[in-house]
């Protein structure tokens, strides 16, 4: 192992800044990575064992001990729940014979939860061993385990055959489908890699940055911050060396666009990352891409290559003196809030993924303390469409305060799950005629840290000064109980990828997990109502986005749907601590013969 | 020279060096603003969010957020104070502790704020979390219980190479303090001493050496948190 090790260093150069890169591949080497391994790597970075550890401990997909050597991590989004993730997640236990955290006897399966894995349009999902599993059945889940056992590798578990489009391609063969039902300038499969780098060559990095002025665009990752802007002060900013990550690690639960675009027009992003490079005179670029998204490694290695040889990418890009610039692909290892962007700059210096302080903004002072600009996968595939067709074509898409387009991510209950590029100006009902989604009880829009709205607002205009949305959209239909299914499940989410760091998120979201859990226990009054009521507004003074939106899906559910509150609190009573002293006790009054003391007994 | 710039806080005019943050150019002016995760001399973190202030209406952390010309800060309001008083409530029911027994009582930064800010019956479930103290250390006493994440032992105490001696371990509610095994082990006294402290609780405690403070003459036996910003300065 420990030669092993030493090879994972010296491929990194020893560099303590690759920490993630390293941690990646001793675990890929070993399986995990055990104390050993630490020491060793601690002690050549020169680093402390702690520093080691406080990034290897942050992050779900890493092990400190043998995890199995098949890791299943089942998906436990919302729309697994509502696809029957339940049954599944029984399935895995039954046929594995080890519940979910566990490792089987034998030391071949592990079983794991996972937040979203982008697969919202296939679910049930699950990752074994980085192959992506969709659509599962409790009877296909044990054929896989069956076929575990009996020896197979985790490629041939696969008995669907390959999804379309670069799924099927040799580098990927995964089963995934795109699912892509609506096209628009940016998903437009006719992409000439290098026109619009081509076009450029002869603009000054100014007219670059004026043009994307002129278009409006707006951050598509969820913020809306105007992007021209964010390339201005990036390349106004001080600094020899400047760098332009790309944010390819969506997190939210519910969104699975970047997903088809890494897999059918990484082109066309690599275009976009090098033409925000010569705009703004960075040289670097990361991808930094969700771990979950690591079956699509090697088409994206090879696409990087290809766009090398022909000479988009590296140095003197196509024979343009002075325009220099390369990519690296940066992977996360499990954590929601690498996703916001200081977070994610913090990951790819091989850090825990949390949050900085701000200012000062990662424009003055990002990746190693350098200029950086951060953008969304969506962002940069369309600033190449703005640079070829001008700014002002890309302003008669959309409206006025919102132009261009939107990739959604559309899950739930509806016929026609998937992705569509639409422009912004489209009403929540327009789009549910268009998936196909019948009786509709809710749309959970911008995922968990966005908003839960009711048939009432179902008029309300996709757009930054209405709903504004990263992208996803979740239908809840009819038959759902929305407490139960979604928000309990979305507040879950927020008490596992919470970083820690601030106060109010680390504990209110654990607190008011316990309010919700206690309502739906049928223990809540009207307090209980009053309480998170009157603790989410805490949840502004936190640093970071996941912080201040942490308590949105209990806040957001509580104003628009608050029947459901009210339904399931007890009217009679004023006070009920939730606690039961009956069951607490039943174990030990068993032990020693007693009858436990209830109200009915208590003056016998 | 630095450029002088002047603020507002709390309809206060003020005036500090550009460049200094909130926390420090209000002290300055004898504005005290609470904070608990900072602690001068140690890179700030803005975790704790006590010091959140509001910026020309934005919340910001006072101890990361450097004054600018023109800034309007608020920061003694009903709102803002209520803040800090949950926040002092979640750390009292997220931990275990019980002051008549902590070593550091008296001198605990987290007591005094609680009594300056007169918390009585936290708003929020006592968590009574399982949490373990560790003794292991010939030096130091690390116990769990009292502490409150700061983070002040991870920022403030390296060795002599610049390597942390304390991290983070986990994330989330399970985020706990890690203690270096092998540089713990060559711990001396002085960074022992500094380690108790830089902590503002009873977290990190030396050992063979205590309550050596007589109860009348610790920190805050007679003024409150905060006092000594307070007093009338003779600056001008």
């Amino acid at each position: 192992m420990k030669a092993s090790v030493q090879k994972v260093l010296d491929r990194y150069k020893k560099d303590p800044t690759r920490l993630m890169d390293i941690l990646i591949d001793t675990q890929s080497e070993v399986g995990y990575v055990p104390d050993d391994a630490v020491v060793q790597i601690a002690g050549s970075l020169g680093i402390s064992r702690v520093d080691v550890e406080q990034t290897l401990s942050f992050y779900h997909f890493f092990n400190r001990k043998p995890a199995g050597e098949f890791q299943v991590y089942l998906n436990n989004s919302v729309v697994a729940g509502l696809y029957g993730r339940r049954r599944i997640a029984e399935a895995f236990e039954e046929a594995a014979g080890c519940k979910f955290g566990q490792v089987s006897d034998d030391g071949l399966i592990g079983l794991y939860d996972t937040s979203c894995i982008g697969m919202n349009d296939q679910e049930p999902a699950a990752l074994i061993n980085n192959v992506v599993f969709t659509r599962l059945t409790p009877f296909r889940v044990r054929e896989i385990i069956r076929d575990i056992k009996a020896g197979k590798k985790v490629e041939d578990l696969v008995v669907e055959g390959v999804g379309d489009g670069e799924n099927a391609g040799k580098l990927v063969r995964s089963m995934v489908q795109n699912n892509i039902r609506k096209i628009g300038p940016v998903l437009d499969p006719n992409h000439e890699p290098g026109e619009a780098l081509k076009k450029i060559a002869g603009m000054t990095p100014e007219q670059v940055i004026q043009e994307i002025k002129l278009s409006n665009i707006r951050g598509r990752g969820g913020a809306g911050f105007p992007t021209g802007l964010k390339w201005e002060f990036c390349r106004k900013a001080h600094g020899t060396q400047k760098y332009i990550l790309c944010n390819a690690d969506e997190g939210e639960p519910g969104t699975f666009k970047d997903r088809v675009i890494l897999t059918q027009l990484p082109r066309l992003l690599f275009e976009g990352m090098a033409l925000a490079g010569y705009a703004v005179g960075a040289t670097e670029g990361i991808l930094y891409v969700r771990y979950e998204y690591k079956y699509l490694q090697r088409h994206l290695e090879n696409v990087l290559a290809e766009t090398r040889k022909k000479k988009l990418l590296g140095k003197k890009i196509l024979g343009k003196e002075g325009f220099d610039f390369d990519i690296r692909i940066q992977f996360g290892a499990g954590a929601y809030v690498c996703g916001e962007e200081s977070a994610l700059i913090e990951s790819a210096e091989g850090k825990r993924g949390e949050p900085r302080a701000r200012p000062p903004f990662p424009v003055e002072s990002g990746y190693l303390g350098c200029p950086t600009v951060v953008n969304n996968v969506e962002t940069l595939c369309s600033a190449v469409k703005i640079i070829l067709n001008g700014g002002d074509w890309y302003k008669s898409f959309g409206t006025k305060d919102s132009t261009g387009t939107k990739v959604l991510s559309v899950s739930g209950d509806c016929k026609h799950p998937g992705i569509y590029e639409v422009e912004w100006g489209f009403s929540v009902n327009d789009i549910l005629d268009m998936v196909g989604a019948d009786e509709p009880q809710a749309v959970q829009v911008g995922g968990p840290s966005g908003t839960l709205i009711g048939p009432d607002e179902f008029d309300r205009i996709l757009c930054y000064s209405d709903l504004s949305t990263g992208g996803s959209l979740i239908i809840i239909g009819k038959q759902r109980d929305l407490l139960r299914d979604v928000v309990m499940n979305f507040t879950d989410f927020f008490v596992e990828e919470s970083c820690g760091s601030c106060v109010p998120c680390r504990c209110l979201t654990v607190l008011i997990r316990q309010k919700l859990k206690k309502i739906l226990d049928g223990h809540g009054v009207k307090q209980d109502i009053e309480d998170m009521a009157a603790w989410g507004p805490l949840m502004k003074f936190n640093r970071c986005g996941l912080g201040q939106t942490a308590a949105n899906p209990v806040l957001s559910s509580m104003k628009n749907f608050r029947n459901l509150y009210e339904d399931k609190i007890q009217k009679d009573r004023s006070f009920d601590c939730g606690f039961n002293l009956q069951a607490a006790v039943a174990e030990s009054c068993w032990a020693v013969h007693r009858k436990p003391i209830t109200e009915e007994n208590d003056h016998e | 020279m630095n450029k002088i710039v002047h603020f507002t806080v709390d309809g206060t005019e003020c005036k500090a060096e550009k460049g200094q943050y909130i926390l420090a150019a209000a002290r300055a002016n004898g504005i005290w603003i609470p904070s608990l995760c900072n602690m001068k001399g140690i890179r700030p973190h803005g975790s704790c969010r006590i010091c959140n202030v509001r910026v020309n209406g934005r919340p910001m952390t006072a101890c990361t957020t450097p004054v600018a010309e023109g800034m309007t800060i608020e920061s003694n309001t009903e709102e803002l104070n209520d803040l800090r008083k949950s926040i002092l409530e979640l750390l009292f029911v997220e931990g275990n502790h019980f002051c008549p027994a902590c070593e550091r009582s008296g001198n605990c930064e987290l007591q005094a704020l609680v009594y300056r800010f007169q918390v009585q019956v936290p708003r929020f479930a006592f968590q009574f979390p399982v949490r373990t103290l560790d003794a292991s250390n010939p030096k130091l006493i690390k116990d769990h219980n009292r502490c409150i994440l700061c983070k002040r032992c991870i920022r403030g105490i390296k060795d002599q190479q610049g390597r942390s001696l304390f991290a983070f371990k986990r994330r989330g509610h399970k985020v706990e303090i890690n203690l270096d095994p092998e540089l713990a082990g060559s711990l001396t006294d002085e960074l022992a001493q500094k380690a108790m402290d830089t902590c503002p609780v009873g977290s990190l405690i030396r050992k063979e050496k205590g309550f050596d403070v007589p109860i009348g003459k610790r920190t805050y036996d007679k003024n409150p948190i905060g006092s000594e910003v307070e007093q009338p300065t003779v600056n001008e």
